[in-house]
């Protein structure tokens, strides 16, 4: 990793207005649900008397049909979202890293396996095992981010595999290990320093379909719990309400679109910006 | 008396990039004449692959033609038409590219491929336009036309797809045959038999050829005028043998020192001129040659014009002006 | 080419077994005893384990697998845990619901991504191919499930134009009713498989308008059309039959959520009822046929490129 790579990065990041919008959504969204508790309104506070009401200066986007203000359960489910995205990403890349890692460089015998056992698990239905794990494993936070984890690690895996076969066969590493270095040194000191752009881009990418997994689990009544939040369980209730309150559907669902959107034009701004020879005529 | 076929005069070419404006061609002016065979000799980075492209009208974003003309026939080829650029390219002036493994596409029939072109320009039926795709497989020495254009590229060697090549660009007899580069991706071996052909085929029309190449000795075997371009200007033009006897300009003469003797006997050590080549983003106001020239003066910050030396010859070298020598 | 295809086939077989043994130990490793399904509350414990006999649980769970794949290759792939119907009959049953509206929404996608990308591809940067590409972020990036709650509020609540629910309405036989109930999820699938499709197409036509023979094109005076449809179209082509042979299992499974939403009585919403069930041999069986689809679809994939693509097919 160089200077320039990251001046790179930065001009693409800085000069694609898609870029800017994608960086300030996920900051300003990040700091709303991570601010949630600012907000005078507790989101599990029932109150029949307000039930349904449209968005208003009371309650900007109106409430449900217990009557909790919307707004303030947006910001918390929005934490409940951004949370499982991190750190399912923080996880499955951890995860596709150690095998990818491992599988490329040690190669032979055990990469075999590693790969052999990947085409696998990518070729069993995943979303099927996801709700089916959701249900044998009690639908805790933790429970879902290990799930979508264990169900996203195989695609950044790959591309950490093919990178770390290109890196292994560069001089300087043939000169460490003719040298004598033993291999986890190598890995450490040569092999991961080298991948750190393709697992950025990995990880940004992977965050957003973290949450969109997340939002779909959810949806379907797998996910997080009542009475807490995320987005994809807000769906879920609107659902029954879309003829009375078309409005439940509509800010949950804008949001995971904006997060899942930023996350993805990133992840793309990032790849170009690592690689400039990508964009070269 | 041969007619001019083609001139250029003050071509500019510049590509924008991240860091600046790169004036890859500045002022180039040279003319081709009918039936000749015109070498143009550079480094890569001298602006000879792009002055190529730019006698196509082949210059495209981020790259301009930012001043200069190009006549044919004695008429300006600036201005024209995308439309009536197609009708020239391929057609009237044809080019056949340094490396034949990429120059076909890999999933199409090398017949398909010839067709298409020779159809295009030539208003022949599909059916006729693959017999004459045959005849002109077998001019270019292919052997068994009829089964080869059924075959894909994939399966020619690198020197007969370059036959191929050439087969497709005289498909439709054009005056003027650009070569840019056309031994130098191909084995060793095959590089005089291409040359070779290139030349047999030329004798046989009156098609002018241009040959781009940074390798003197193949200007040495097939042309008879040369040019020699370095950091996007002319810097020496004249007939092979006075360029290659009587070389005016120290670039030309370093080219020529770094050029292994094939007379055998003397063995003169191989002198590559030190160095790089200029910047063409701030490109040195002066001879562009200056950084590199044991021969540089003072009055070689400011741009020397060409000096004529007799029998067409010319060199932009402030060494050839009597009155700037004398000054020193 | 044969030995590529025996080289494919080959490879194949250990995927299918592996696959079948992570089925076959999903529904072992699921908490709870198969045979209480079948317990009444005056049984006795000696009724119970005659149960358990019967149906060769008290085996060894190796001996119980490979009894398992025998009845699995003559066709039995078990008994739903809840109504105890076979479950092939059920998938079968379901499959014209899904295969249908998966293969038009696939088929529609495609043909739309096809013109799209490579507009977008060869005017990159212009206003079209930002207009596109938008257009395709927001394609991946938004949750289907909302799409359809929205289309859904528009077409079916407020409109009235569209039924938002099932296939069918009750009492009508009419494969004009069956298309109405289909165009809002349709609509939704395809707008999914829309955006990667059109990503995929347009990043292969940016990458192959770069390669030299496109620029050699040009100087022999093609026109971009020219270039795009006769030379360009095929290399584009020839990795959407990849994406398409993984189409084959969301032919199957792809649309679990979007069933659920608008009720379709397809494959998915099968699968959704045996896990809210917890019916394993249905989730098992959904499992192991979707998974063999895509085995067998990325097979056939590998197989087709092979024929289309002269590079692989003459090398033997």
């Amino acid at each position: 990793m160089n200077r320039s790579k990251w001046r790179s990065v930065g001009h693409e990041l800085f000069t694609n207005g898609l870029g800017i919008a994608g960086l300030v959504i996920i900051v300003v969204f990040s700091l709303a649900a991570a601010l949630a508790f600012l907000s005078p309104q507790d989101p599990n506070a029932l109150n029949v008397m307000e039930r349904l009401k449209l968005p208003s200066a009371a309650h900007w986007f109106g409430t449900d049909d217990y009557g909790r203000d919307y707004f303030t359960r947006a910001l918390y489910g929005g934490r409940v979202s951004l949370m499982v995205g991190f750190a399912s990403m923080i996880l499955a890349t951890g995860i596709g890293v150690v095998v990818g890692v491992v599988s490329g460089y040690f190669g032979g015998f055990i990469d075999n396996l590693l790969m052999r056992f990947l085409e696998i698990v990518m070729s069993i239905p995943s979303f099927l095992i996801l709700l089916l794990l959701s249900v044998f494993l009690k639908p805790s936070v933790g429970n879902i981010i290990v799930i979508i984890s264990l169900l996203m690690w195989m695609s950044i895996a790959r591309i950490i595999r093919a990178e770390t076969m290109s890196i292994k066969e560069r001089e300087y590493v043939l000169y460490a290990q003719a040298s004598g270095q033993n291999a986890f040194g190598i890995i450490g000191k040569h092999i991961v320093p080298n991948l750190i752009p393709v697992i950025i881009v990995g990880a940004t990418n992977n965050i957003a379909s973290a949450i969109m997994m997340e939002s779909s689990l959810s949806f379907l009544g797998f996910g997080v719990q009542a009475p807490n939040a995320t987005w994809g369980s807000m769906l879920n209730n609107a659902q029954g309400y879309i003829a009375q309150a078309p409005y439940l559907a509509l800010f949950p669902g804008l949001f995971i679109l904006l997060t899942v959107l930023s996350f993805n034009v990133l992840g793309d701004i990032l790849r170009v910006g690592f690689e400039p020879k990508l964009i070269k005529r | 008396m041969t007619e001019r076929l083609l001139t250029v005069d003050s071509l500019k070419v510049s590509f924008d990039t991240r860091a600046g404006e790169n004036q890859a061609v500045r002022g180039v002016s040279f003319h081709i004449d009918e039936g000749e065979t015109l070498g143009i000799v550079g480094e890569s980075g001298s602006g000879k692959s792009v002055t190529a492209k730019a006698l196509l009208g082949l210059i495209s974003p981020p790259g301009k033609v930012i001043g200069g003309e190009i006549l044919y026939h004695g008429e300006s080829l600036t201005g024209l038409s995308e439309k009536q650029w197609r009708s020239i390219r391929g057609n009237r002036i044809a080019m056949v590219f340094q490396d034949p493994m990429t120059a076909l596409n890999p999933v199409k029939k090398i017949g398909a491929q010839m067709t298409e072109v020779i159809a295009r320009h030539r208003g022949l039926k599909k059916a006729e336009a693959l017999k004459e795709a045959i005849r002109m497989l077998s001019e270019v020495g292919i052997n068994e036309p009829e089964r080869r254009v059924e075959q894909y590229p994939h399966e020619f060697s690198g020197g007969m797809r370059q036959r191929v090549m050439i087969a497709m660009a005289l498909s439709c007899q054009p005056e003027l045959l650009l070569a840019d580069e056309p031994t130098t991706a191909i084995d060793v071996t095959i590089q005089a038999q291409i040359l070779d052909l290139l030349k047999e085929l030329k004798d046989k029309s009156r098609m002018s050829v241009v040959l781009i190449t940074h390798d003197l000795g193949v200007v040495a075997q097939v042309c008879t005028r040369v040019i020699v371009m370095y950091g996007g200007m002319v810097m020496e033009e004249g007939l092979v043998d006075d360029i290659f006897f009587r070389p005016g300009h120290p670039y030309t003469q370093g080219l020529l020192r770094s050029l292994p003797k094939r007379d055998g006997g003397s063995r003169e050590r191989l002198v590559p001129i030190e160095g790089s080549p200029p910047d063409l983003i701030n490109p040195p106001p002066g001879c562009p040659f200056i950084e590199r020239c044991p021969h540089a003066f003072g009055k070689c910050v400011e741009r020397p014009p060409l000096f004529e030396l007799g029998n067409g010859q010319r060199a932009m070298c402030w060494l050839l002006d009597k009155e700037a020598k004398t000054g020193e | 080419m044969r030995q590529l295809i025996i080289r494919r086939l080959l490879q194949t077989i250990p995927m299918l077994i592996f696959v079948s043994i992570a089925c076959f130990a999903m529904v072992k490793l699921a908490p709870g005893d198969p045979v209480l399904s079948f317990v009444t509350p005056n049984m006795h414990a000696e009724d119970i384990e005659r149960i358990r006999h019967n149906l060769g649980l008290d085996k060894p769970a190796y001996v119980q697998y490979l009894i398992w794949i025998k009845e699995i290759l003559s066709g039995n792939l078990g008994y739903s845990l809840i109504n105890h119907q076979p479950v092939l009959d059920q998938i079968v049953e379901r499959l014209p619901a899904t295969a249908g509206l998966m293969g038009v929404s696939i088929g529609l996608a495609f043909l739309l991504a096809i013109p799209l990308g490579l507009i977008a591809g060869a005017n990159r940067n212009r206003w079209v191919d930002k207009l596109i590409n938008l257009f395709s972020y927001i394609g991946i990036s938004v949750p289907l499930f909302w799409l359809a709650m929205l289309l859904m509020y528009f077409f079916s609540v407020k409109l009235h134009w569209l039924p938002s629910m099932g296939m069918r309405t009750i009492g009508i036989h009419s494969v004009f009713d069956v298309i109405k109930h289909g165009i809002l999820p349709c609509f939704v699938l395809a707008f999914g498989f829309l955006a990667v499709y059109v990503r995929y197409i347009r990043s292969s036509t940016i990458g192959q308008l770069k390669e030299d023979y496109v620029q050699i094109q040009y100087a022999f005076g093609s026109t971009k059309r020219t270039v795009l449809f006769r030379h360009v179209l095929k290399h584009v082509l020839l990795p959407v039959i990849t994406l398409l042979g993984m189409s084959l299992a969301d032919l199957v499974t792809g649309a679990i959520v979007t069933e659920t939403v608008f009720s379709w009585p397809g494959i998915g919403s099968l699968g959704m009822t045996a896990v809210r069930g917890m019916d394993y041999p249905v989730i098992m069986g959904i499992t192991l046929f979707s998974s063999v689809m895509l085995i067998v679809g990325n097979l056939v994939a590998d197989i087709l490129y092979g024929i289309a693509d002269p590079r692989i097919k003459t090398r033997g």
